[in-house]
C-alpha cells in the first residue's frame, strides 16, 4: 500500500504483509495465509479486512471472498478472545472426545459456534486436527491440549481465564 | 506437547534426532544433518534419482508411488521455472507423524527439500503446512532462517554456484488441499479445488512450471536414504517397499503412539505387541488401517497381514497415510461409518457433483439409519451412492468416501440390520472408551 495511514492493521502486520506479497513468483499466493494473519488480529475478516487485502494484491474484494469462504478457519463474525476447537473425528470420538465436547458446552453455555456473552471464549466442534495419537485432542486458539478426560476440561478453561486477567482483558459478564 | 513413544522392534531412521533437539541447527549438523545434501550437490542429478530409484522408498502421503519415478518424470530442460512442494497438509483423520517431524526434526524437511530441488533442477521449494498447525510452522520458520543464515538456502547453497530457496506457507483449514492439485490452487491463491488430470503436475504444476510434490514424511526421509544409500534403506522394508514407515497407531489401544516399524511389520503385532492390545482387555473388532479414506479390516483379515503397499492392497484394503484406527467390540460400527462421511460431508469441495451429492446423500442415509429410522433398502441404497462416487470425481476424496462406506457396509451389515425398524443403537449413545 502507498500510503500508510490507511492500514487497518497494525505496523507489524502491515509490514509483514509489505514482505509476504514480494516473496512470491505470484503476488496471490501471499492471499491465504495474509487472511489467516489479518484474523489473528482483528479477530474476522470483517468487510475492512477483506478490502484492504483485496487491495493489497491487486484483485476484487469479491475474489478475496470467493477464495476465503472456502477455508475452515476463516470466519466471517467475530470468535471469543480463546476460541475452543474441540475435534472429534474418529480417533478422538473413539478415545470420548463427544464427552469432552459435552463437558465444554455445560462448563461454557454454549453449544457449537457459539460465543460465551463476555466473549472469552467461544466453542467449535472441528474436523480432525492431526493429534490422532495424543487423542481426544483440542485447539484453543493454536495451542494444542491432548490427552483430554471431561474431568480436564474445567482446568483448561480456568487457565485461559487466568490468562485474560493477567492480560487485563475487561469481562462484561 | 505430543507424548513420544517407543518400541523395541523399531527401526529408527527417519525419527532418530527425535527428542534430541535438532530443530536447533547445530545440533542437527552435529547429528550429521545437511552432509547428505552436501554429497548430492557433488553427485548430480542423475545420481540423486538413482539413489532414489534402488531405495523403493513409496510416497509417504497414501499414494504410494515410487518417489525416484516422479522426480525422473520432470523434464530436464524447461522454459517454465520447476519447483519442489512439500505437502504438510496432514488432514487425513488417524494421521499425526508429520506433526512429530516437523516439532522434532525441520531440518530434515528443508535438507530433504534441497536434495528434491537438485534433483529436478528447481531453485524454489514450498513448504506447506495445514493452517492448524501454527507453533510447527513457526519452528519450521525459524528453521529455514536459520538454514539461509548458515548459507545452506540462497543464492549459492553450501558455497556452491548453485542456488536454492525455500518460501513456508500456512493453510487455513481444508482437507482437500492435502490433494496435490488441490495444494497447488491453495499455494496460488485459490480456492482448493483439483485440477484435471492430465497434465500431471511434474509437466505443468505450481504457476504452471513442472513440479515435484511429495509428502513431508517422504521429504524427510530423503536425506536418510541418501545418508544410509539407497539399496541399503530399500533393504530394510519387504519387497518393492523400501525401508520404514511412520505408523500412528489410534483408538482404542493401551499405548497409541507414533512408532517407526519397517515396511511389510504385521499388522495384528503392531497392534497386540508394539501398541500394548486392545484397551481394557476388550476384544478387537476391527482396523482402519491407513486413514479414515481407507476399507476397515476384520481381525481375521489381519492375522498375517504385512503392513506394506501391495500387501495391504492385496488385502482389499490401503496402506494410505500409516494412521492405523483400531476399533474395539463396544463400538457402534454404524457410528463410525456416519462420524467417517461427516467429515466427508464436510471437506468435500463440492466441484464433483458426485462427491457433493454423494458425501451428503451418504450423511443422511446414515444419519437417519443411526437415529433408528433405517429401513432395509437403504443398506442397498448406501452401496448403490457409493459405489456410484468411486472413480467419478476429479481427485481422490470421492474415492476416500466411498470406499469407507463400501466396507463397512459389506462387513457389517448385520450390525446395520440391528439398527432397523426403530431399534435403538444397541451400544452406547456415543462409543465410550473402557475404565482402565
Amino acid at each position: 500500500m502507498s500510503n500508510e495511514t490507511m492500514t487497518i492493521f497494525s505496523p507489524k502486520l502491515a509490514a509483514r504483509f509489505d514482505a509476504l506479497v514480494q516473496k512470491y513468483p505470484a503476488r496471490r499466493s501471499a492471499l491465504v495465509p495474509m487472511l489467516l494473519y489479518a484474523q489473528d488480529e482483528i479477530g474476522y475478516l470483517s468487510d475492512a479486512v477483506i478490502a484492504e487485502v483485496a487491495e493489497r494484491i491487486g484483485i476484487t474484494e469479491l475474489d478475496v471472498r470467493n477464495v476465503a469462504t472456502y477455508y475452515s478457519m476463516l470466519r466471517f463474525k467475530p470468535a471469543g478472545k480463546y476460541n475452543v476447537q474441540v475435534c472429534t473425528n474418529i480417533s478422538c470420538m473413539l478415545r470420548g472426545a463427544y464427552d469432552v465436547f459435552e463437558r465444554f458446552q455445560d462448563e461454557l453455555g454454549v453449544g457449537h459456534k457459539g460465543v460465551t456473552p463476555d466473549g472469552l471464549f467461544s466453542l467449535e466442534e472441528v474436523e480432525c486436527i492431526g493429534a490422532c495419537c495424543w487423542a481426544p485432542a483440542i485447539q484453543v486458539n493454536y495451542d494444542f491440549h491432548d490427552e483430554l478426560t471431561p474431568e480436564s476440561v474445567s482446568g483448561i478453561l480456568a487457565e485461559y481465564r487466568g490468562k485474560a486477567k493477567a492480560e487485563g482483558t475487561v469481562s462484561h459478564a | 506437547m505430543p507424548r513420544l513413544v517407543s518400541h523395541p522392534d523399531e527401526v529408527k531412521i527417519v525419527t532418530r534426532r527425535f527428542g534430541m533437539g535438532a530443530a536447533n541447527i547445530d545440533r542437527y549438523i552435529e547429528l550429521g544433518g545437511y552432509e547428505a545434501a552436501k554429497k548430492c550437490l557433488e553427485q548430480g542429478p542423475d545420481w540423486i534419482i538413482n539413489e532414489m530409484k534402488a531405495s523403493n522408498l513409496r510416497g509417504r502421503g497414501g499414494a504410494g508411488f515410487p518417489t525416484g519415478l516422479k522426480w525422473s518424470f520432470v523434464p530436464k530442460q524447461s522454459a517454465k521455472p520447476k519447483y519442489v512442494l512439500v505437502n504438510g497438509d496432514e488432514s487425513e483423520p488417524g494421521t499425526c507423524k508429520d506433526h512429530l517431524i516437523f516439532l522434532h526434526d525441520p531440518h530434515s524437511v528443508i535438507e530433504g527439500t534441497i536434495i528434491a530441488g537438485l534433483a529436478i533442477g528447481a531453485k524454489l521449494g514450498f513448504i506447506y503446512l495445514r493452517g492448524e498447525y501454527r507453533y510447527l510452522l513457526e519452528i519450521m520458520e525459524k528453521a529455514v532462517a536459520d538454514a539461509y543464515a548458515k548459507g545452506f538456502l540462497g543464492k549459492n547453497i553450501f558455497g556452491s554456484d548453485t542456488e536454492f530457496q525455500v518460501i513456508t506457507q500456512s493453510g487455513a483449514g481444508a482437507y482437500e488441499v492435502g490433494e496435490e492439485s488441490a495444494l497447488m490452487e491453495s499455494l496460488e491463491g485459490k480456492r482448493g479445488v483439483p485440477r484435471i488430470k492430465p497434465p500431471f503436475p511434474a509437466v505443468v504444476g505450481l504457476y504452471g512450471g513442472p513440479t515435484v510434490i511429495n509428502n513431508a514424511e517422504t521429504i524427510a526421509t530423503v536425506p536418510h536414504v541418501i545418508a544410509m544409500g539407497g539399496a541399503s534403506y530399500a533393504a530394510v522394508g519387504s519387497e518393492r517397499n523400501g525401508g520404514t514407515r511412520l505408523f500412528g497407531i489410534s483408538g482404542h489401544v493401551e499405548r497409541p503412539g507414533v512408532y517407526e516399524l519397517p515396511m511389510g511389520y504385521n499388522l495384528k503385532k503392531m497392534i497386540y505387541e508394539v501398541a500394548g492390545g486392545v484397551r481394557g482387555g476388550r476384544k478387537l473388532k476391527a482396523v482402519v488401517p491407513g486413514g479414515s479414506s481407507t476399507p476397515v479390516l476384520l481381525p481375521e483379515e489381519i492375522e498375517n497381514l504385512g503392513m506394506d503397499f501391495d500387501q495391504v492392497g492385496k488385502a482389499g484394503s490401503m496402506l494410505g497415510s500409516g494412521g492405523v484406527v483400531v476399533i474395539d467390540d463396544h463400538t457402534c460400527i454404524v457410528e463410525f461409518a456416519l462420524r467417517t462421511i461427516s467429515f466427508y460431508q464436510h471437506e468435500s469441495c463440492g466441484w464433483c457433483i458426485p462427491c457433493r451429492e454423494g458425501t451428503d446423500w451418504l450423511k443422511k442415509s446414515l444419519t437417519r439409519f443411526h437415529a433408528g429410522f433405517g429401513i432395509e433398502k437403504d443398506i442397498d441404497t448406501i452401496r448403490y451412492i457409493a459405489e456410484n462416487m468411486l472413480g467419478r470425481t476429479f481427485c481422490p476424496l470421492g474415492d476416500a468416501a466411498a470406499m469407507p462406506t463400501l466396507g463397512f457396509v459389506k462387513k457389517f451389515r448385520k450390525e446395520f440390520e440391528d439398527h432397523l425398524n426403530g431399534k435403538p443403537c444397541p451400544f452406547a449413545k456415543h462409543t465410550e472408551v473402557a475404565v482402565v
